[in-house]
């Protein structure tokens, strides 16, 4: 299948799992691999070069039998991510980003996996490694060489869900029956189900807050057939899990949401987007669609509704965070970079291959899928009025809970931090990196979409943490994980990276805290995409929360502490 | 070179566009429903600043923002802008202004630009842009990343140090059978464009000079292509796409004010050419003129070697690039009450600074140990004691001591030298013209 879309480029939807294919018989992408690739698809190499290199999983050297991704968030980062390193450095006896001299493992460093309430985790050969330690390391290695098979060593990933709301009230979190939600749609008309969940004003769990009936009701007026529905497991976000736990839990209920929208807006075709750090849920996925078609829940008349076909295919991401921008999602399905699209149409008007199609997150659609299995009136009856429901916050960092909380909205920020037993805690991260920090002076700030808006990740830091080591540690994110097409966003988080080791060196002045905030503004103001735009708030927001602590960082003003004796080392290895 | 099987347009319904109404900057203009803002503003004498919009590219590809506008009161690029009825735009805000200046710094900050070196020079999109937005200094430090020249195409030789990655390239050259000859490869801070050497090689070589002139940077060159055109007479040497009658009248004749006994200037060249001391005494008898106002202290112009009294002004050439530049820029900082940087090596690091991307230890071998002229065994890479000793790399001036204020050019011309100069010491008002603004 190739279709024109919006850029001249073609798509090639079986592109990305063609690559898989080679990556994980060879261990990396062979010259002679994009050769054949190159003729089946009808493309110049350095196209595929482009797509492969853009992709952190894909690899154009060899690998080792073992490949180890070790996460360098920032909550690892603080539970003895360093230790682990030199941990897997020491026993493997080979070193991060080579491969080590017999070819058995080979080490990478990768953003946020997913795990924040098990910090460090890593990934070998995509099965989950949580809690590690020096000790565990050993272990892990010398078993691996000793020939037991990794699926045995790994660990079961412990879903952590600490917390519902009492009473019968809990939306996400609740006994699920398979098909309870999508049989609902038999005695009802695709309006109806629209505006039940209008009614209910759920909106985007993304972290955007788009009201989903809206971006329903709109699709399903557009003409264009066919029409796909995506749901977006591409929870990059570090600091973020709900998706995982909810995906881990109850793998139906987004897939019966998608039934829904497909349902809903006239959609035949569902793509289950699954970011390739989850590749270890993915067979539990696979068989939970097939159980799906098993009980006629999905394929043709789906749901015993005459004339509602369905179905669901699952696409595996290939390691990239801003993939989980809807219209980077659509490129990267599309075969392509996963570079944000301009904004010239909304993917409910030209989407996937050029048609209409809705983006929503996994939350979103198992929510929707809950409104319509319990009746909106019940999501209305949770959280406060003007932001009614339950909202799923992954809990990280410096406290003795970490986990998933299903609070209602309206919950405070105390609450929830006394809830998860933080300790002193002092820099709170709210959304991931491209959110905000707020500290404890907003602890009486209620969390909902009109008071403390939270895409689902809170990430607490006591006042033993260093704040700048936590803003490096979220420039380097941006800075390697920007796509690269535009100007203010691939530079511009470059260029802070580099102000901020200054502020680090000590070597900062007043200005360059000033120079910080109006650098930040212009990323802001002038990206594509909405990683660049936001990819600055966290650093201005963090001047204007704790200006104490920049107080200490800067230095006197006039004087350069320009080091002549270190400018001038590397010349001294001359003299004889 | 486009696209080969360039499909039919897409069939219009056969009513004619409805005309509209739109401000720009307060301006009543008309234009058609759906037609591209920059065009409509172009159409219109009114210069909005753009690098990677291209006419026939739909849609556009919208990746440099350079074109940043306020819409309807919201900042958005303009070549992303179809013109409906009542849009407002403002272009000149003072606001847009400085962004879209910013961007146009993040490029030369990003990139290595070193356009006294470029074949593209006078031609270039990106420097005119520069000189239309009076980009003196970049705001933004240089990053000095290590780029490839890459000479194995066979027709075309590409500069990444000069990339700003608009995607023009990409979208735009293809072969006969439609394949891409480019592509963006990596991403973050890593993007680069990619050539593929296959497909280039199919390419004639009338296609390779379209990309080389698609390319609005000098990152695509054809080998054996010079510019044809002398200096003047290239496209963006004396014409300013603003109005420079305007900005003529608003000049103030120059009146050197009477002057309470004379000011002291003191100049160096430190890791530079003596080009920007050239310039200075580029004024010919203006020199004269100026004696009787001014007198220098330690100075090359003179050659007083050491400085006999605190000076009222220090006028630095050049950065530094080893222990006795430093030294010398830390006492012009002490004996000068004002310190300005004049030409591009001493505010950024300029050609001298080509070394920054390179480690120390590899220049220095090359230099000394490696070049063809060097026989194996006899020859060392100079070091004693009584030796200035170099650094790891070339710095900018304001990296070391505290600098008032910057002369951008390289070198900058005369005039605008002695212009800043009078008017930091006397208050003398002044402009500068877009010709005096060229450098090159
Ligand atoms: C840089 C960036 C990363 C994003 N990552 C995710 C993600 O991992 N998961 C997600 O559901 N939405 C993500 N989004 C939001 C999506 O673009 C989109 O708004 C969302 O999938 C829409 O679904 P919703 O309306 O159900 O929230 C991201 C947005 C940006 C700008
Ligand atoms: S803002 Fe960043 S991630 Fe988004 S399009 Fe621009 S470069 Fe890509
Ligand atoms: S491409 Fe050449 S002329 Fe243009 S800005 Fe860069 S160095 Fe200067
Ligand atoms: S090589 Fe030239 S045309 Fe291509 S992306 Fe770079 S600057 Fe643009
Ligand atoms: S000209 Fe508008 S983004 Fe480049």
């Amino acid at each position: 299948m190739e279709a024109e879309t919006l850029s001249k480029q073609r798509a090639h939807p079986e592109l990305l799992n063609c690559l898989w294919e080679y990556q994980n018989q060879h261990g990396y992408i062979r010259d002679e691999d994009i050769e054949q690739c190159s003729r089946r698809f009808g493309v110049s190499r350095i196209e595929l070069e482009g797509v492969i290199s853009f992709y952190h999983f894909f690899h154009r050297r060899p690998t080792g039998q073992f490949t180890i991704y070790l996460n360098n968030s920032i909550v690892s980062e603080f539970k003895g991510f360093q230790r682990v390193r030199e941990a897997f450095e020491r026993e493997t006896g080979s070193r991060f980003g080579e491969i080590d001299p017999s070819g058995v493992f080979s080490l990478f460093e990768t953003s946020c996996i997913g795990l924040s309430d098990h910090e460090p985790a890593a990934l070998i050969n995509f099965h989950p490694f949580t809690n590690l330690n020096t000790l565990k390391v050993r272990q892990i290695i010398a078993s691996l060489k000793q020939g037991v098979p990794v699926e045995e060593l790994c660990d079961e990933v412990e879903d952590n869900i600490r917390y519902i709301p009492p009473g019968k009230r809990a939306v996400f979190f609740r006994e699920y029956f398979p098909g309870n939600a999508i049989t609902k749609l038999a005695g009802m008309n695709p309006e109806e189900v629209i505006e039940e969940i209008n009614r209910s004003k759920l909106s985007g769990r993304g972290g955007a807050f788009f009201p989903t009936g809206l971006k329903w009701g709109l699709c399903r007026q557009q003409t264009a057939r066919p029409k796909y529905i995506v749901c977006n497991a591409d929870e990059g976000e570090p600091g973020t899990f709900k998706d995982r736990v909810l995906m881990n839990s109850m793998p139906g209920l987004a897939l019966e949401g998608m039934a829904i929208a497909g349902y809903a807006v006239g959609a035949s075709e569902g793509v289950f987007y699954l970011r390739a750090e989850y590749r270890w849920m993915k067979d539990k996925l696979e068989k939970e669609i097939q159980r799906l078609y098993r009980m006629g829940l999905l394929g043709k008349n789906a749901a015993g509704i005459e004339g509602f076909d369905f179905d669901i295919r699952l696409q595996l991401g290939a390691g990239s965070y801003v993939v989980g921008e809807e219209t980077a999602m659509l490129n990267s399905m599309e075969g392509k970079r996963g570079e944000a699209r301009v904004k010239q149409y909304y993917p409910i008007e030209r989407g996937f291959l050029g048609k209409p199609t809705v983006v929503n997150n996994v939350e979103t659609l198992c929510a929707a899928a809950r409104i319509i299995e319990l009746g909106a009136d019940h999501f209305l009856s949770t959280g406060t009025a003007a932001s009614p429901g339950t909202k799923l916050i992954s809990v990280s960092g410096d406290c003795h809970l970490p986990g998933v909380y299903e609070i209602e909205y309206g919950m405070k920020v105390e609450e929830l931090l006394k809830l998860c037993q933080a300790d002193e805690p002092y820099y709170i991260q709210v959304s991931g990196p491209s959110g905000e920090c707020i500290s404890m002076a907003d602890k009486e700030r209620a969390i909902s979409k009109d008071d403390l808006s939270c895409g689902g990740a809170l990430m607490v830091f006591s006042k033993q943490r260093n704040i700048l080591q936590i803003l490096l540690n979220f420039a380097n994110f941006f800075k390697e994980e920007s796509c690269g097409i535009c100007t203010p966003c691939r530079a511009g988080n470059f260029i802070l990276q580099r102000k901020l080791e200054k502020v680090k060196l000590g070597l900062a002045q007043n200005s360059d805290f000033e120079d910080i905030r109006q650098w930040g503004r212009i990323m802001q103001t002038a990206s594509r995409c909405g990683l660049g735009k936001t990819a600055s708030n966290t650093l201005i927001k963090a001047l204007d929360t704790f200006p104490e602590f920049f107080e200490v960082q800067s230095g006197n003003g006039l004087t350069r502490k320009f080091d002549l004796t270190k400018a001038t080392e590397e010349y001294e290895k001359f003299k004889s | 070179m486009k696209s080969s099987k360039a499909k039919p347009k897409k069939k219009q319904p056969a009513k004619a566009k409805s005309e509209v109404t739109i401000k720009i900057d307060g301006k009543e203009i008309k234009a058609k429903e759906g037609q591209n803002l920059v065009q409509v503003a172009r159409e219109n004498d009114i210069f909005i600043p753009s690098l990677c919009y291209y006419e026939h590219i739909d849609p556009p590809l919208g990746t440099c923002r350079v074109c940043m506008c306020e819409v309807n009161g919201k900042p958005a690029p303009a070549c992303m802008q179809k013109v409906k009825d009542n849009m407002e735009v403002r272009v000149n805000t003072p606001e847009m202004e400085d962004t879209r200046k910013a961007i146009v710094e993040m490029m030369f900050a990003e990139g290595n630009h070193f356009c006294p070196a470029c074949e593209k020079s006078g031609n270039c999109d990106l420097q005119h842009m520069g000189y239309e937005m009076g980009v003196s200094i970049s705001r933004f430090p240089h990053l000095f990343k290590d780029r490839l020249i890459d000479f194995q195409p066979k027709r075309m030789i590409i500069e990444h140090n000069r990339c700003v990655k608009c995607h023009r390239c990409v979208e735009e050259v293809r072969t006969k059978d439609g394949k891409r000859v480019f592509s963006l490869c990596n991403r973050g801070n890593e993007t680069v464009v990619g050539i593929d050497y296959e497909q280039e090689a199919k390419l004639t070589r009338e296609e390779a000079l379209a990309a080389m002139k698609l390319c609005p940077t000098g990152a695509i060159l054809v080998r054996g292509q010079s510019m044809a055109r002398p200096f003047g007479d290239r496209p963006f040497d004396k014409k300013s796409v603003q109005k420079e009658e305007a900005a003529k009248k608003s000049v103030v004749e120059s009146t050197v004010k009477e002057a309470t006994g004379k000011k002291v200037i003191a100049t160096i060249s430190l890791a530079g050419c003596f080009g920007c001391h050239m310039s200075m005494l580029d004024i010919d008898l203006g020199l004269i003129d100026l004696l009787e106002v001014v007198e220098f202290n330690k100075s090359p112009i003179n050659d007083i070697k050491k400085f006999t009294r605190q000076c009222d002004i220090g006028l630095i050439e050049g950065g530094c690039c080893n222990s006795e530049n430093v030294e010398t820029l830390r006492e012009f900082r002490k004996k000068c009450d004002i310190l300005v940087a004049v030409g591009e090596c001493s505010i950024w690091g300029g050609l001298p600074a080509m070394r920054n991307m390179i480690p120390l230890e590899e220049c220095l071998e090359e230099a000394y140990l490696n070049s063809i002229t060097t026989v194996p065994g006899e020859h060392i890479v100079p070091y004693h004691e009584d030796l200035p000793k170099i650094l790891d790399k070339v710095y900018a001036c304001n990296e070391i001591v505290k600098i008032d204020y910057f002369i951008p050019g390289c070198p900058p011309s005369p005039e605008h030298i002695w212009k800043a100069v009078k008017n930091l010491l006397w208050g003398e008002h002044y402009s500068i013209l877009y010709s005096e603004f060229k450098y090159d």
